[in-house]
């Protein structure tokens, strides 16, 4: 297969990993080649959690600048930090639900107008896709599925050969079990709303 | 049943730390201790659960520091059990002191010290590169790059430890130890039975001066053996046959690979991929590097292999000019990255690169940083605010230093706490206050979570009590590792059902040292806290504050069980 990056950005706690392992775990079963790395240690606390998934057998663990196919913003100041990431050919799929940094709440810096930003990324990427993440997982019934809801974008843009039968089969398998309902809601719910079915 | 226990082949995706303790497990590890630190963390954290879960198949504990490990591990492989002990690249110069020693009196069953370094410096106090250890100590050096390899290399360094009689180090870097990939499982070994035994020989165990002589000699001569399996080593490998060599070592063997292929130029180079790269396979680098025009090494932090591939051309006569850090194709400093790496190799091949560029926003708002942060509730927020309170109204303010130490608790020289003036390393908040307070008329208030107060806080205390110097350490309990992920301690009180371990309670340590002003708070307790910490700071003697209060998220984990 061609060779993939994706780079999935976010904060801690939202489980930008765990997505970030769907994704492989679902690639496993599939046959396809894959390396992971994570973020781990101090970066946790409340900071930003970057976790790389490369396709193809690729064997480095990290993205350079201009060098992501895919980034998968599960917080909007993080696509934007990210951003530099992309080059005109990547795909952009992001969270519009903010998380407000403790340096804001204190009042010493300001959470930036990031729809005009975006509509600029929109026509400078090849496919850019956002949607008020938190809204729509809860109303598939838990915000903290924010992050399979993104993984179901992703799955919906068709870029990772992977099937959605087999993502939602590691989906069921991966998650705790009183979560896999609204898990698997989020993810169908992320796959319609990219492609349409 | 713990995952990394699964008897049945199959392919799991696990992270380089879990592949390692996978390959352990099949080698028939039966005693392991470590000290958990960033990036080796998970290794420690896998073998507590797996201990916890089968205690007859193979020992684990939480040492206080990585000597202690160190020497738990060096012992049962002496008595004829496989060990292990796994640390931080810092951790290896606390247990440096038993490693040096280790290597003459060697070991009887294999053993494996896995050393996790961080270039970057994502999550520690330097990024130094621990491969010198193993030219110091004279022990072999095995690097991983995938976790798959990461597995199969642990395997074989027990083989090659039990055929040297000495311990072998596998050296990973945070990108292997956080690298996720397939790894296949292979058979478990059968359940043990009994234990070790000890062969006295005190010719060979007791390093007096006549002993530790004649033991320098075996270990030259170890050494020596050491170099022949390295020519032979079949984790090495030459790909390719152009007339320009790449050399490269652990995670850069990806990123020399995948540039190669970007480039389309592997029919261009030949590349050595080194993973023993200590001692190197001199005959091996010789013949590579005589037929090329020249040579790159590509390596993170240190020219460790570029320096001694350059010596071994020299003492043969190879005139193969050597770059790398040399020639100024890739920085000392930092990880590299994919990019780096190309630009690297297209530079020394004379290749023009277009790399693709970073997509151009002109005009990007600045966007506010999300430094990481003491959790909301934590307990040391507490401590620092009513500290912070009782200097103010003591009119101390100006002239208050706060030595600091290694844990969450670190993240208080961020602002609005802003309350941590030195740090070096573990334990130096109670080393460097001694120092202070012969050095300065400043007023000392010192800080130390409880598992680095056991790992290196307590032989500073007695030396402070001893000598007599002067300031407040203020010991932030939190019954916990928090930092590594929850790691228990000597000390905790909090600890889940299956912990029965004895507890070493913090106070009675503080008043064993011989500490006169010894106080308490309860952190969460402002209105009682105060004036116990008003009376404290107030005192210009040795006065130690031991703050009590869990962990919220520890606490939450263990669901409080005192």
């Amino acid at each position: 297969m061609k060779r993939m990056r994706l780079l999935f950005v976010g904060v801690g706690g939202q489980g930008t990993l765990l997505a970030s392992r769907l994704l492989g775990e679902a690639c496993i079963k599939e046959g396809i080649p894959v390396l992971l790395s994570e973020v781990h240690g101090m970066a946790q606390r409340g900071g930003v959690v970057e976790s790389t998934v490369m396709l193809g057998g690729l064997k480095s663990p990290l993205i350079s600048p201009g060098e992501a196919d895919v980034l998968i913003g599960f917080e909007p100041l993080e696509t934007l930090r990210a951003i530099s990431y992309c080059n005109q050919n990547s795909v952009v799929i992001t969270s519009l639900s903010p998380i407000v940094p403790n340096v804001v709440k204190l009042g010493a810096a300001q959470y930036p107008d990031v729809s005009s930003v975006f509509e600029r990324i929109r026509s400078g990427v090849s496919g850019f896709y956002a949607c008020d993440a938190e809204e729509l997982a809860t109303k598939a019934g838990s915000p903290k599925s924010v992050n399979v809801l993104l993984l179901g974008m992703l799955m919906g843009t068709g870029l990772v050969p992977v099937s959605l039968e087999s993502m939602e089969e590691t989906i069921k398998t991966q998650v705790k079990p009183k979560t896999v309902e609204a898990n698997l809601k989020a993810f169908r719910t992320g796959v319609e709303l990219v492609s349409g079915k | 049943m713990h995952q990394l226990l699964k008897t049945e082949p199959c392919s799991m995706l696990l992270l380089g730390n879990e592949a390692i303790v996978r390959g352990a497990l099949e080698a028939g590890v039966r005693v392991s201790a470590a000290y958990p630190g960033t990036p080796s963390s998970e290794i420690g954290n896998n073998l507590f659960q797996i201990h916890s879960e089968c205690p007859e198949l193979v020992y684990f504990e939480f040492s206080v520091n990585e000597k202690v490990a160190m020497e738990v591990a060096a012992a049962a492989a002496a008595a004829g059990l496989r060990s292990l002990t796994c640390m931080k690249h810092v951790g290896m110069n606390v247990a440096s002191d038993a490693m040096m020693s280790l290597a003459y009196v060697g070991v009887g069953a294999g053993m494996v010290i896995v050393c996790a370094d961080d270039p970057s410096i994502h999550s520690s106090q330097n990024e130094q590169d621990n491969r010198f250890y193993g030219k110091m100590s004279f022990l072999p050096i095995l690097e991983s790059s995938s976790p798959q390899e990461a597995k199969d290399l642990v395997k074989r360094a027990f083989e090659l430890s039990e055929a040297l009689e000495l311990p072998v180090i596998l050296r990973t870097t945070t990108r292997t130890a956080h690298v996720r990939g397939p790894v296949q499982l292979e058979a478990l070994p059968d359940a043990p039975k009994g234990l070790g035994r000890f062969q006295k020989d005190a010719r060979r165990w007791v390093l007096v001066p006549g002993t530790a002589r004649l033991r320098r000699k075996v270990l030259l001569e170890r050494f020596e053996q050491a170099g022949a399996i390295s020519e032979g080593f079949e984790f090495n490998e030459i790909i390719g046959s152009g007339d320009v060599g790449i050399v490269a070592s652990g995670v850069s063997r990806g990123y020399v690979w995948d540039a190669l292929h970007d480039m389309d130029c592997t029919n261009q180079v030949s590349f050595l991929s080194l993973v023993m790269t200590h001692p190197l396979p001199e005959k091996t680098i010789v013949n590579f590097a005589q037929n090329k025009k020249m040579l790159l090494v590509v390596e993170e932090l240190e020219p460790f292999l570029e320096e001694e591939i350059r010596g071994v051309l020299q003492k043969n006569g190879v005139t193969t000019p050597v770059y790398g850090k040399n020639g100024a194709y890739l920085p000392r400093m930092s990880e590299f990255n994919p990019a780096q790496v190309r630009a690297a190799i297209a530079k020394f091949l004379g290749h023009s690169l277009v790399q693709q560029g970073p997509l151009q926003l002109p005009d990007m708002p600045p966007l506010p940083m999300r430094p990481p942060a003491l959790c909301k509730g934590c307990p040391h927020t507490e401590t620092y605010n009513l500290i912070k309170e009782v200097v103010h109204d003591l009119g101390l303010n100006e002239d208050v230093l706060y030595p600091t130490d290694i844990g969450c608790y670190t993240l208080g020289v961020m602002p609005p706490i802003q309350m941590a003036d030195y740090l070096i390393c573990m334990g130096s908040s109670v080393g460097s206050s001694a120092g202070f307070s012969v050095s300065t008329h400043q007023k000392i208030i010192s800080f130390i979570g409880d598992s680095t107060f056991f790992h290196s806080g307590v032989s500073s205390l007695i030396n402070a009590v001893h000598q007599g110097h002067r300031f407040c350490l203020v010991i932030l309990d939190n019954s916990t590792t928090a930092m590594t992920g929850h790691q228990p301690n000597p000390g905790i009180q909090y600890v889940p059902p299956e912990y029965k371990k004895t507890r070493v309670p913090i106070e009675q340590v503080v008043r064993g040292c011989g500490v006169q002003h010894v106080f308490k708070i309860n952190p969460h307790k402002k209105d009682e806290s105060l004036p116990v910490v008003r009376e404290a700071l107030s005192l210009n003697e040795l006065v130690v504050i031991i703050s009590e209060s869990p962990c919220i998220l520890y606490a939450k984990k263990v669901g409080g069980r005192r």
